[in-house]
């Protein structure tokens, strides 16, 4: 469980990114990867008691679910896969390991007010 | 009430732990110490199979380990034992290690001094995958008495390592372990991800994965003494 302390980051982040535009953050919007190694329910319900007290307490943390992206050589492609139990290019099986995309846990932008 | 504005940021959140995981990989190329992290499930025998390593590698081999436990010192006095210099990281409740208290706790050593470290992480299959230490290699373990399914359970941490290490292969029998269905899972969510199959009670594959060790630090050498 390591959602609070990624959550506690955005809160920070975000804070000094807010004092720097002025204004009341509304909202924070966030790209998570399927592979960022976080759960999106436990990243949300942890935002909301990292930012309590904060200039931040009431805003709303928007997720935006990156899914994964790899690389599969023999169709040379990017492909997108369903599942992080399986990867291999949807179109024609080959296995691959090459993640093009699915570990970003980036704060993309702010909702200021 | 006005309109709420759009602000970019575009940052990574863990930014601040990239970026000294950065400084750290730097400093460690640039004295050519060839780092392998550790991780598991609790109780899958990472401290076992470092202990024996460290053994072997001891005299010949300039090794060191840092090892991440939430309250004990017990695996840095087992480590101990083979000689080497070995420092543990007390994490308090923290569920894995971060980049800094990596940099914190090499205060103190001279890495021109060593050839090869090892950084045990905290027995967590979920949080560290998102850690990145400055590592050269990660390595996953799983035990057979830890079930064939343990890669589809925790697909990231997997996939986040570069090599896999079954460990107490000397129980695979009495456990029944499914050993074609457990790499066959492995597979699935690393494909071509090369394994090490040891008992850190009878030595069996061992000395394989320590020769494999002191293969990737002869070759990264050269690169690093440009």
């Amino acid at each position: 469980m390591h959602e609070l302390s990624i959550a506690m980051s955005i809160v920070e982040m975000a804070e000094q990114e807010a004092q720097r535009h002025g204004g009341r953050v509304a909202a924070v919007h966030l790209k998570l990867g399927m592979l960022s190694g976080v759960v999106k329910e436990a990243l949300l319900s942890s935002y909301e008691m990292a930012s309590a007290d904060t200039a931040l307490a009431g805003s709303q943390l928007i997720v935006e679910d990156v899914p994964i992206i790899v690389y599969c050589p023999s169709c040379q492609e990017q492909r997108q896969i369903k599942s992080a139990q399986w990867f291999c290019c949807p179109e024609c099986g080959t296995p691959t390991s090459e993640v093009v995309q699915g570990k970003e846990l980036e704060l993309v932008a702010l909702e200021i007010q | 009430m006005q309109e709420p504005r759009l602000v970019e940021v575009r940052k990574n959140v863990l930014k601040a732990n990239d970026v000294v995981a950065r400084d750290l990989r730097e400093r460690f190329r640039k004295a050519s110490v060839f780092v392998v992290s550790l991780v598991s499930s609790p109780g899958s025998g990472k401290t076992a199979f470092l202990e024996k390593i460290l053994s072997l590698l001891h005299p010949q081999c300039r090794v060191a380990a840092l090892v991440g436990d939430l309250a004990t010192e017990n695996d840095a006095l087992r480590l101990a034992r083979s000689q080497a210099p070995v420092k543990q990281i007390v994490t308090g409740t923290l569920c894995h290690l971060e980049a800094a208290m990596v940099q914190n706790a090499l205060q103190g050593w001279d890495l021109n001094d060593l050839d090869l470290l090892f950084i045990e992480n905290v027995g967590n299959l979920v949080c560290p995958s998102s850690y990145d230490l400055g590592e050269s290699l990660r390595l996953v373990l799983m035990s057979v008495t830890e079930g064939e399914d343990k890669p589809l359970k925790y697909p990231t941490i997997f996939n986040s390592a570069d090599v896999a290490v079954l460990t107490k292969i000397d129980l695979a029998q009495a456990v029944e372990f499914n050993e074609d269905a457990a790499l066959a899972n492995i597979q699935a969510v690393r494909p071509g991800m090369q394994l090490f199959k040891v008992s850190a009670k009878n030595g069996e594959g061992v000395r394989a994965f320590v020769d494999f060790l002191l293969s990737r630090t002869k070759t990264l050498r050269p690169a690093t003494t440009v």
